[in-house]
């Protein structure tokens, strides 16, 4: 579980977050939804310690994630796939694997056996480099390389951006799947939120840097004010 | 087959590889360098020399040939690793401009650094192994058994390091650091000791070339790295600056090209050797000649 209070990041004068406070259980998945520049992603980053917050605590269920180095984090059981998802395109595909690897104790076979059964894809391109990707592949490579580590956390930064809507459905539908069989907690940071929310069991609306809503997936979904003002979900 | 060997074609040939083979080794502390920081490092030759200098004034204390290869490739590593914490690492994230203006001025505070202890006089390290050229049928074989060591140790650290990149956790970490810092520390590797252990192998292999050099017949003089260190920047980039093999393949082009424009036309000319094959490797394959060249998606 992570449990983040009174979260707030500047950027100089440009407040990012402001008194950001939620809790995101294990073996659900907490969707992060909002307008460009509502602070979704930066609240990601400094959860991982690759931005040191102004004030506010974030703790890994009882183990404070404050001050950490960033490697530090990510060895805690915090996997981050940041927005881009951050392939190493210079990099095979197992090599990459082999990387996300490193930072835990995971027999390193039996994970990617593991994670080319989960993404059969990845299996047969294992020897490419990841240049030679596409889109959809580089995500499902950026989740295995994640995954590999065995995270009790999953951060997921925009991970349908620029995906067919079919292959988003898909994912969206694996990363249910995966919450729910490996008892992860999932954050989702999402701007499709008609995606996220429909897989998500809670939802936290940010806007400007504040959290303007939070609760029930679903009753946030339904409320139309949300959709119109924050969501940019066309209201039937 | 000896009278060919002790022809002045196979002289130049075997001059050629012993010079070839000291650009290889600082092309390849280069190809380190950059494989594990993505930092061209001007002063590599000029840490290699302090580093050489300091073993050869232990020699004057009576320590050996192989002790002074130990304390001169040690207190190159110590001084890449201190040279990555104290220089280079407030530099990261800033413009790419910055690590090279500095370490061109690092360069020249070593070069006057050595000459002011040292004085600006040619030292020398008696050799372990004889310069003089093998015989065959009473005729000379322009090898001896020093050009053999070279070669050796040459090939040995090529393999090495290339079994390194290819083959270990911190290989491929090196390489993650490099290339994608903010990813690796998303996926704990400990980008910072990367770093720092990238710069201490490269400037380890350096040392190694610094103290051949002194061990051979000209000696080694506190700016004798500039232009050695010029020809082994063009023999990584035409080999390819992420190919170990690529260094050590560019190191000894460049190394045989000069000898033969030397021997064949002008000792004024050689340098140019080495200008003319990379602008050429250059225009065949701008990643050089040993790199893989990779289709991407757009």
């Amino acid at each position: 579980m992570i449990r983040v209070e009174g979260l707030s990041v500047n950027y100089g004068a440009v407040r990012a977050l402001r008194s950001v406070s939620f809790e995101a259980p294990s073996g659900q998945i907490t969707a992060v939804v909002g307008a460009n520049g509502a602070g979704k992603t930066t609240l990601l980053r400094t959860i991982s310690g690759l931005v040191s917050p102004q004030s506010g605590t974030i703790h890994l269920d009882e183990v404070s994630l404050l001050g950490l180095a960033t490697e530090k984090i990510a060895r805690l059981g915090v996997g981050h796939v940041p927005e881009g998802r951050g392939v190493i395109e210079e990099l095979t595909v197992e090599q990459n694997l082999r990387l996300g690897a490193l930072s835990s104790k995971v027999n390193l076979a039996e994970g990617l056996e593991e994670q080319y059964a989960r993404f059969p894809v990845l299996g047969d391109r294992q020897r490419k480099y990841c240049a030679t990707l596409s889109g959809g592949e580089r995500q499902m490579l950026a989740m295995a390389r994640a995954l590999i580590a065995k995270p009790q956390v999953l951060l997921l930064d925009e991970p349908s951006l620029g995906l067919a809507p079919q292959v988003t459905a898909q994912l969206m539908k694996a990363i249910r799947q995966l919450c729910e069989t490996q008892d992860l907690t999932v954050i989702l940071v999402e701007q499709n939120a008609k995606s996220a929310l429909r897989i998500a069991h809670q939802a936290l609306v940010l806007h400007l840097g504040s959290v303007v809503a939070s609760g029930d997936a679903a009753t946030v979904a339904a409320d139309e004010d949300l959709r119109r003002y924050y969501l940019g979900v066309a209201v039937s | 087959m000896s009278v060919f060997l002790s022809s002045p074609f196979m002289h130049n040939i075997f001059a050629g590889l012993a010079q070839g083979i000291i650009y290889s080794l600082v092309a390849l502390s280069l190809v380190i360098i950059w494989q594990s920081t993505h930092v061209l490092n001007f002063a590599q030759g000029a840490m290699a020399m302090i580093a050489t200098y300091i073993g050869m004034t232990e020699i004057d204390r009576g320590i050996g040939y192989w002790w002074c290869v130990i304390i001169s490739v040690l207190v190159g590593m110590a001084l890449g690793g201190v040279t990555e914490r104290v220089l280079i690492r407030p530099l990261y994230g800033k413009p790419e401009i910055n690590p090279i203006v500095v370490m061109v001025g690092f360069l020249g505070f070593l070069e006057a650094l050595a000459a002011a202890i040292w004085t600006s006089t040619t030292r020398n390290i008696t050799e372990p192994f004889s310069q003089i050229y093998f015989k065959s049928n009473g005729h000379l074989v322009f090898l001896s058994s020093f050009i053999i060591f070279q070669i050796v140790l040459a090939m040995g650290i090529m393999l090495s390091v290339a079994a390194l990149f290819r083959f270990t956790k911190l290989g491929l970490q090196l390489r993650a650091s490099a290339l994608a810092p903010e990813v690796s520390r998303l996926l704990g590797v400990r980008v910072s000791r990367m770093l720092t252990i990238g710069w201490i192998l490269s400037a380890g292999v350096g040392a190694i070339a610094a103290v051949i050099i002194a061990s051979g017949n000209f000696g080694l003089f506190p700016t004798d790295m500039d232009g050695i260190f010029v020809a082994s920047f063009i023999a990584a980039a035409v080999g390819g600056l992420e190919s170990p093999l690529g260094a050590v393949a560019g190191g000894l082009i460049i190394g045989l090209a000069e000898q033969f424009i030397l021997a064949y036309w002008s000792p004024d000319v050689a340098p140019l050797g080495g200008i003319i094959i990379l602008v050429v490797a250059l225009m065949i394959r701008p990643q050089g000649l040993f790199t893989k060249n990779t289709i991407r998606r757009v």
